[in-house]
């Protein structure tokens, strides 16, 4: 099968369960969302799949390929790419250099000595046409910690796209984002390109509504259940856990 | 045999002047999180006013020496609040930068005082007296600088696991923020960290002229040696800089009597491949 | 950009050839800077575009101008072999250590850093049959410069084949600076979390890094051999290391020309202020790099951008 492929995984720190026996697919084209309450194991699910976490038990597989054991590099060369959750950009490098240095290492350039590092034509390419996909234009020759928390995030976005993944991750996408700009990233989520499998890990329920087409609920490190959007509003179960329990 | 002996005393009395001088070293490290390298600056004035007391003063050896060290305490709680509290926030290099600074202004300080020569702390007949404990002579300052250096680990358990100053300071390592923002005076608790390490720097510098002889350019010399025993401990462990101090020491002295020449090479070669394989240290956390 | 960088490379060869009609009599002190700036322009690729603290390149200093003289006393008096001897020391020596210190970070680093260059001293005290010991090398005579200018008294050879040298080292950082392993060196000293989750091992870049920093600070004691026919323990002293830096962060890390207006302003100070007595230097030197850390965190280079951002009321002057 394309895309990911997650059977009985399972992660114990000690005696502590915090993912246990997910299944899970996320085939190339997915839209899908994991949202659950704090301490659901959200992150940790997504730290197994990039390779920051070995899991306990279980497999992962990519386009049919097993990857439990590869290393996080590994990963990101096959193409499963996560943003992480708190900015993590190159802040005194513009927006065009933040982009440029993913291309050309994947391009295989990162090593040169005795070119230009914005000469070749083709990382040039894709990085204009990264910065019109996600509207940076104006703000591309300004180093990164000059923007927005908002346009930041884009940022974020933009640069894990520049490793051409199949998989992406993105992780709270729209956390400490000002409400005021939050249409800046569902915008820029929806117009990524249609094959890539995106998983969205999120609080921002009016975000998640707005870009999934299906819906995972993570709850003490298991799935209680998947679906549409619409069966997930209806759900009793989720609507106990989100409108009776405590605001996760 | 005697070998083992020789070296296991000399060893353990080197280590232990080690860990008095390197021991606040550790403590402030951990705790403001600054790479201070001007610490041996405070052994030096320590050394610098003993010399001077007994010298110029006529005082006898342990009044002068308590002296140095209320001395050097005085000059540090200063310094402390004009220079290093300026500098907590810093990158690593303006900190690095700062305290190489401040430890050329010392040296020219201590220089611009008493000269560029050795500065000898002649020690009282008392502590020159060999002491036979049976299996061998020791001479009493070896002595006494074991008893000093156990004391002073002693003290500092009492200090830290009976005091309030000890739980608070406890808590200000393990947790800066939390630690401010549960109303703990950080301030205070740094100005008197600080102030202990360097009184100890000052101890350890005094007690130790013999080994590491006191002059203007010390706190250059000692620099490596004095930060080896801070991250082979751990940045902020008082044991583990205790344990480590002790290490260094007597690999330090078994490498000079078995391969006189070749001791500093040794030693620093066994350093690097420890901290290779072990980065954080012996009691450091790993990060 | 472009127009810029002709424009600072021309100010440069200008300062160069004026200093050389304006201080004859000191040629000595003006080849001596060109060798620093060689040293500073190397602690600048390994710390102001790689970010790697260190307080030891006087380690690969010392090892390049040892090898250079040795080579150049044992087996080949060419000037030019004997800066290849010497860059060729000083990056294996940075491979060698790198290996170890580049999985470090912090006070680890910083301090290890300084042990490699002790350990070197060391080495170079005890060998006193090779080395000269604690008197130094000596008997280093280099050959004519391509056969043609011998080195003269008074140091006219000596101060162009110097300025050469550096200017070359120069060109050869800018190059590198603008590529993409300049780019992603940055990328290693502003997120090196960022750097490995794009694909890119760290630590091999940050090795790469310090061997090619060690490979010009070899450069550096190479020439330095060459023109003062002495080597001595000192190449590898603290001292050096520290003021290296000290030159860096005075004119500005991370661009090349930083380095070399800080060692042009810090050497100037040290020849007016030090010459006779070693510790009224180190007065000058304490005060001097406080005054840096406080005022001038971004260095000489940073000033004018500082000076604008003051008049006009921007508080983001320090970044």
């Amino acid at each position: 099968m394309q895309g990911l492929e997650v059977r009985g995984l399972s992660k114990h720190f000690g005696g502590l369960v915090v993912s246990e026996n997910i299944d899970f697919d996320l085939p190339a084209g997915a839209r899908k969302a994991l949202i659950g309450p704090n301490g659901a194991g959200k992150s940790t699910f997504a730290n197994l799949i990039t390779g920051i976490l070995r899991p306990s038990a279980g497999t992962i597989r990519f386009d049919g390929q097993d990857i439990g054991s590869l290393k996080e590099a590994q990963r990101v060369q096959m193409g499963i790419a996560k943003t992480f959750q708190i900015t993590t950009l190159f802040p005194q490098l513009t927006v065009r250099e933040n982009l440029r240095l993913p291309i050309l290492e994947r391009q295989g350039l990162g090593r040169r000595l005795f070119m230009r590092a914005d000469s070749n034509r083709s990382v040039e390419a894709e990085v204009s046409a990264l910065v019109d996909q996600f509207a940076l234009g104006s703000l591309a020759d300004r180093p990164v910690l000059d923007l927005a928390y908002g346009q930041q995030r884009l940022v974020e976005m933009a640069l894990s796209l520049a490793l051409k993944p199949k998989v992406l991750i993105l992780d709270e996408p729209a956390a400490g984002v000002p409400s005021s700009e939050t249409h800046l990233i569902i915008d820029a989520i929806e117009r990524l390109p249609d094959d890539l499998a995106v998983l969205v890990i999120e609080h921002d329920m009016d975000l998640v509504f707005r870009i999934a087409r299906s819906i995972v609920v993570l709850v003490q490190g298991r799935i209680l259940t998947e679906g549409t959007p619409q069966e997930i509003a209806t759900n009793a179960k989720v609507r106990e856990l989100y409108l009776g329990g405590s605001h996760g | 045999m005697n070998l083992l002996l020789n070296i296991a005393v000399d060893g353990i009395a080197y280590g232990m002047i080690l860990f008095m001088i390197a021991v606040g070293l550790s403590v402030t490290m951990g705790l403001m999180r600054v790479v201070n390298l001007a610490h041996g600056g405070f052994a030096l004035m320590g050394g610098a006013i003993a010399h001077w007391l007994i010298e110029k003063g006529g005082l006898p050896f342990v009044g002068a020496a308590a002296l140095a060290v209320l001395g050097t305490v005085a000059i540090a709680m200063p310094l402390e609040r004009v220079i290093y509290r300026k500098i907590y926030g810093f990158g690593e290099l303006q900190q690095v930068l700062a305290t190489i600074g401040l430890t050329f202004l010392i040296i020219a300080t201590i220089d611009f005082w008493l000269g560029s020569s050795l500065l000898g702390i002649p020690l009282p007949e008392t502590l020159q007296r060999s002491v036979d404990l049976g299996f061998r002579q020791l001479t009493a300052h070896r002595m006494t600088v074991i008893v000093v250096g156990c004391l002073v680990i002693l003290g500092l358990w009492a200090l830290l696991e009976r005091t309030r100053f000890g739980i608070l300071l406890r808590a200000a390592v393990d947790n800066r923020d939390t630690a401010s923002a549960l109303g703990i005076n950080t301030g205070h608790i740094y100005m008197a960290t600080f102030a202990l390490g360097a009184g100890l720097a000052a101890l350890g510098g005094i007690l130790g002229a013999e080994l590491l002889p006191i002059d203007a350019y010390y706190p250059l010399r000692y620099m490596v040696l004095f930060l080896i025993v801070v991250a082979i401990g751990g940045l902020g462990s008082i044991l583990g800089s205790f344990i480590a101090a002790l290490a260094i020491g007597l690999v330090e002295t078994a490498a000079r009597y078995v391969l006189p020449d070749m001791a500093t090479i040794i030693t620093y070669t066994l350093v690097i491949l420890f901290l290779a394989t072990r980065p954080q240290g012996i009691m450091g956390r790993a990060s | 950009m472009k127009l810029r960088s002709y424009s600072v490379a021309g100010v440069m060869l200008f300062a160069a050839l004026a200093a050389f009609f304006l201080f004859p009599y000191n040629l000595a002190f003006l080849t001596r800077i060109f060798i620093m700036i060689i040293l500073v322009l190397s602690l600048d690729l390994v710390l102001g575009y790689a970010g790697i603290a260190t307080l030891g390149q006087a380690a690969m200093y010392g090892a390049g101008a040892y090898a250079a003289g040795l080579f150049a006393i044992h087996v080949w008096a060419d000037p030019f072999a004997g800066l290849v001897v010497g860059a060729v020391a000083g990056a294996a020596l940075a491979a060698v250590s790198g290996v170890v210190l580049m999985r470090t970070t912090g006070l680890t680093l910083i301090m290890l850093t300084i042990a490699v260059a002790q350990i070197g001293a060391e080495i170079a005290n005890r060998m006193r049959e090779i080395t000269g010991g604690a008197d130094g090398l000596r008997g280093i005579r280099p050959s004519k410069i391509l056969g043609i200018w011998d080195f003269d008294f008074i140091g006219v050879t000596g101060y162009w084949y110097a300025c050469a040298v550096a200017a070359f080292v120069f060109g050869l950082l800018s190059v590198i600076g603008r590529s993409p392993f300049g780019l992603s060196l940055r990328g290693v000293h502003e997120s090196p979390e960022r750097m490995e989750a794009i694909g890119v091992s760290v630590f091999q870049r940050r090795l790469i890094a310090y061997v090619m920093g060690g490979g010009i600070a070899g450069i550096a004691g190479a020439l330095s051999a060459q023109i003062t026919q002495l080597v001595s323990l000192e190449t590898f002293s603290f001292t050096l290391s520290a003021e290296a830096l000290i030159m860096l962060i005075l004119g500005g890390t991370g661009r090349l020309y930083g380095a070399a207006l800080g060692t042009v302003v810090f050497m100037t100070v040290h020849h007016l202020a030090a010459a006779n007595d070693p510790f009224n230097w180190l007065f000058v030197i304490g005060g001097l790099v406080l005054t840096v850390v406080f005022a001038l965190p971004s260095g000489l280079v940073a000033l004018p951008t500082s000076l604008k951002r003051l008049s006009k009321g921007d508080r983001h002057a320090r970044s």
